[in-house]
């Protein structure tokens, strides 16, 4: 559908309408950028250019500590999900076996699961978990840096699986067919023809995950300890308490970041798009 | 068997099969098929859609395994062997070259799983490349070549591995009618080149009997004719495989004697010797449009079959006219050289039509 | 050995290699999901005890009974409404982007889709936080509406700044769907549409809304299934004055200390969830 548009709609009205949208979509993040310069006190009002905000971010050792916390969950946490999500993907993409059907379901449900919900049984089960473990092994544990990595992980498998398993079902089945017909074993055709043609997606997966993982608020709050609080958790508190310019700055760096893993993300989408044209045009058979 | 050159000397048999099927849940893919292919022979195997002739392919690759029977290769039983154990190789139908890998490494592929040393695989490579004239190519990757081109690599990928068959899964399908025709030549060329056996499906009858030393025509699972191509179109023992290969009346009776139809119309006709049918049952006479010879009324020869019809239509188709004459019983089509000094019978004409005794060929209804 | 036991021995193979692969994801997500979903429900049938502990003797539907107490139910109410208004917004904005967006050539068609992603992408904290700034008195919109002659803006924290927060959040899930389906619409029935009707609302209404009905009823689902269960975006820009559905679970939890009923509606939101999102598939949306 690329050609002229429907005569009797004013295209004005439309480009005025895909206008306002791109600006409604952009400009709360560029003011928040150009207000983060800003001197006043007041957030949100201009008070002359400086960067004093993010000098005082370097001194401040608990917004630090957080950062770093945000950091290890997100990479632990991605990594665990990324090696199960792939082994799901495919798992339930090549192979038939019992339970696949209650797996695959299972795995929808963090997709659609909405973040209260998800907070509010992974608080109960840590409770129930710890109050079980105190009364069988005497051992009294608490909620905090583990606790998080393992909520994390449990709803990012699911969607490091979705990403995979879209680029596994996009590849030609038969190529692995082939490498066995070239005497290949299975490990050497996994290795040698799938893994290399899966890796964008896995990659793509990891990086979902990273965002979500650095995202994450509800969840985080609810089963973080006393110690460990991430970044975002510690942001939501902060503003809740009172907007403060250096909310702006931290604002701001973290706004930058999603935007580094935006761009990596886009980047890794062209070259699975550049891959898979490859494929289609090499399976095809096109002459 | 046979060999192709009509001696009775002995050959080896490079794949032989034996009561082979194949089921899948309820379905019975291939039925109970008995087969030996020769070595060095381009056999084919053909068939419609859904015949088994690809099942029966990939049983031989060993990317499927027979539910029953016994399956030999050069006298080895494989039937049980996965792909990458046994000394054949496959070029599939959409060629499926390794998208991530050059067209070089695409070919040097089954010889590092199988750790060539490294000087042998360059040169192997090498000559399997230019053995299929793509030298010069070998950076490329497959998304950088044509149809054919990638039909080709997928040839040198097969062959650089040396194998004792060389299976091919309709490989000429995706082309264009052109390209098609030119690789038919050029594959038939290398495969007298290379020597090895070919076992080649498809689908296109014309492409079988082009190409192959002998054919296999299968239906609903079943192996139902093996023959030369011109034993499988002057002698086909069944209907089907009649109807499949190139155009036929059929001329429905019973076997009265061993050389003797009667036909449904009362009319009796000699027959080439019949071996297969017991005598009383009902057959069907197979009648090539263009073994029918088509002439004005009495003006047959002595002591042939002879049918009287009219002429219902006459289409022109260039080189040759094909005329559909009604008799009382049935509808016969007639195919003859067009000759520009010959005069045509038109529609409404009464004709006769007649043919050698030789000409037909009784099969099984 | 016989092709017959080696076809059954690769089947079973396969099986064996299919559920190894598995099982490590399996076991993770039955233990540290599945039973989490299942004890949230066991919860949701406990008692709460005086002290703000939650005893797990005595089994009743009081948590559900609860959910039909007028406060519950304004909550409910509240929530549905805004998550009502936020899809009917999105719907009415997002559509004629997407159909201007689905008429332009392919290169400046993924720069637009691409644009209206990558907001989205950037941290969604952030984005709730921007819109606090923007709207707060002393804020950017206030001073342009000072500066106008319309006085001060104070548009943060009232049901106003939730849903413009909540469209911010979930316009691209409405853009997306929408774009997709209007891109498969056959140009010729819009033409035929003409023909026929003459005039183009008539056609609009005739032959493109029902067409591109799938690609509506998925990107509603899209916008109001998180907008009914948003909790930080209320809680930034609503302030907690009007308490909605995602704010009143969480204080079942830190403050009231009412685990039961904090679970019986997590229970009852996820039910909701889990239904539409069977309407979505049902209405092909995952075709889209």
């Amino acid at each position: 559908m690329s050609q002229a548009t429907n005569r009797k709609l004013p295209v004005w009205a439309l480009r005025l309408n895909g206008s306002a949208v791109l600006l409604f979509l952009y400009a709360p993040i560029i003011l928040l950028l150009v207000f983060s310069f800003s001197a006043s006190r007041i957030p949100g009002q201009w008070g002359g250019f400086t960067t004093e905000w993010y000098a005082t971010l370097f001194d401040d050792s608990r917004l630090q500590r957080t950062i770093s916390v945000s950091i290890r969950v997100a990479l632990i946490s991605t990594v665990i999900a990324t090696v199960l999500g792939t082994m799901s993907a495919l798992a339930l993409e090549r192979f038939k076996f019992r339970g696949r059907r209650v797996f695959d379901a299972l795995l929808y449900l963090p997709i659609i699961i909405p973040d209260v919900t998800m907070a509010v049984m992974m608080l109960m089960f840590f409770s129930q978990s710890f109050n079980l473990v105190e009364a069988v092994f005497g051992i009294a544990i608490s909620k905090g840096f583990a606790t998080i990595v393992i909520s994390h992980v449990a709803f990012n498998i699911a969607f490091v699986s979705v990403v995979v398993r879209a680029r596994i079902a996009g590849m030609d089945a038969t190529l692995e067919q082939a490498a066995s017909d070239l005497y290949a074993t299975r490990w050497q055709a996994f290795r040698f023809v799938t893994l290399p043609l899966i890796a964008p997606g896995v990659l793509g997966g990891a990086l979902l995950a990273v965002t979500l993982s650095l995202d994450d608020v509800v969840v985080t709050q609810f089963v973080a300890g006393p110690g460990s609080t991430t970044l975002p958790v510690y942001v939501f508190s902060l503003i809740r308490k009172g907007v403060t310019p250096t909310i702006n700055a931290v604002s701001v760096i973290m706004l930058v970041a999603s935007l580094i893993l935006v761009a990596g993300s886009v980047g890794l989408q062209r070259a699975n798009a550049f891959r898979g044209r490859q494929q289609l045009q090499t399976t095809g058979g096109t002459s | 068997m046979n060999a192709p050159n009509g001696s009775e000397e002995k050959v080896t048999v490079a794949v032989s099969l034996r009561g082979i099927s194949k089921l899948f849940d309820d379905v019975t893919a291939v039925d109970s098929v008995d087969l030996d292919i020769d070595d060095g022979e381009f056999f084919a195997l053909l068939g419609p859609s859904g015949c088994g002739k690809t099942t029966t392919l990939r049983m031989i690759a060993g990317l499927e395994i027979p539910s029953s029977g016994s399956l030999q290769i050069f006298g080895d039983e494989v039937g049980s062997l996965p792909p990458n154990k046994r000394p054949v190789n496959t070029v599939f139908q959409n060629y499926a070259l390794f998208p991530h890998m050059s067209v070089a490494d695409n070919v040097a592929f089954g010889l590092r799983m199988r750790k060539v040393d490294k000087s042998e695989i360059a040169d192997r490579v090498q000559q399997a490349i230019a053995l299929v004239r793509m030298s010069g190519m070998e950076n490329r990757r497959p998304n950088q070549l044509s149809g054919g081109q990638q039909q080709r690599v997928a040839l040198a990928r097969a062959l650089v591995n040396r194998p004792k068959v060389l299976l091919l899964d309709e490989p000429l399908a995706a082309l264009d009618l052109k390209l098609r025709q030119e690789m038919q030549f050029e594959l038939k060329q290398l495969q007298r080149e290379v020597g090895i056996t070919f076992v080649f499906v498809t689908h296109d009858q014309e492409e079988a009997l082009a190409l192959s030393d002998r054919i296999g025509v299968m239906n609903d699972g079943r192996l139902l004719q093996v023959g030369t191509p011109e034993e499988m179109y002057d002698a086909p023992a069944d209907r089907f495989v009649a109807d499949f290969i190139g155009r036929s009346n059929f001329l429905k009776g019973t076997l009265e004697s061993p050389e003797v139809v009667c036909l449904a119309n009362g009319q009796r006709i000699r027959v080439p010797l019949v071996d297969a049918v017991t005598v009383g049952d009902d057959v069907q006479v197979s009648l090539r449009p263009e073994r029918v010879m088509i002439c004005d009324v009495d003006t047959a020869p002595e002591g042939v079959a002879r049918l009287s019809g009219i002429v219902e239509n006459e289409t022109f188709l260039g080189n040759s006219v094909i005329y559909r004459v009604a008799l009382d019983w049935m509808t016969v089509e007639v195919e003859t050289d067009h000759r520009p000094d010959v005069e045509r019978h038109h529609a409404g004409e009464h004709v006769d039509l007649w043919w050698r005794d030789d000409a037909v060929a009784v099969v099984r209804p | 050995m016989s092709v017959g036991i080696a076809e059954a021995k690769r089947d079973r193979n396969e099986r064996r290699r299919g559920l190894l692969l598995a099982l490590p994801s399996f076991a993770y997500m039955i233990l540290f999901f599945a039973v989490p979903l299942v004890i949230v429900l066991v919860y949701s049938f406990a008692t709460r005890t005086s002290t703000g502990s939650t005893s797990l003797s005595d089994w009743n539907l009081d948590a559900y009974r609860k959910l039909g107490e007028p406060i519950v139910r304004n909550v409910v109410l509240r929530s549905v409404v805004l998550a009502l208004v936020t899809t009917a917004i999105c719907l009415l904005v997002a559509y004629p982007f997407a159909w201007f967006c689905a008429h332009q050539r392919p290169v400046v068609r993924n720069m637009m889709l691409v644009a209206v992603m990558i907001p989205f992408w950037t941290n969604f904290l952030v984005r709730n936080y921007a819109w606090r700034l923007l709207l707060s008195s002393g804020g950017p919109i206030s001073s342009f509406t000072e500066a106008i002659g319309l006085g001060e803006t104070n548009i943060l924290f009232t049901k106003t700044a939730v849903v413009i927060g909540l469209v911010y959040a979930y316009l691209p899930f409405m853009i997306l769907p929408l774009f997709a389906s209007i891109d498969r619409l056959d140009r010729r029935l819009i033409e035929a549409g003409r023909d026929l009707y003459g005039s183009g609302s008539q056609t609009f209404r005739k032959i493109v809304l029902p067409l591109t009905m799938p690609g509506v009823i998925a990107g509603s689902i899209l916008v109001f299934v998180p907008s009914m269960g948003a909790y930080v975006t209320p809680e930034l820009l609503g302030g907690g004055k009007e308490t909605l559905l995602g704010s009143y679970i969480v204080t079942q939890f830190l403050t009231a200390r009412n685990w039961p009923v904090g679970a019986s509606l997590s229970f009852v939101l996820m039910a909701v969830m889990l239904v539409s999102t069977i309407i979505y598939f049902r209405s092909g949306g995952k075709n889209l």
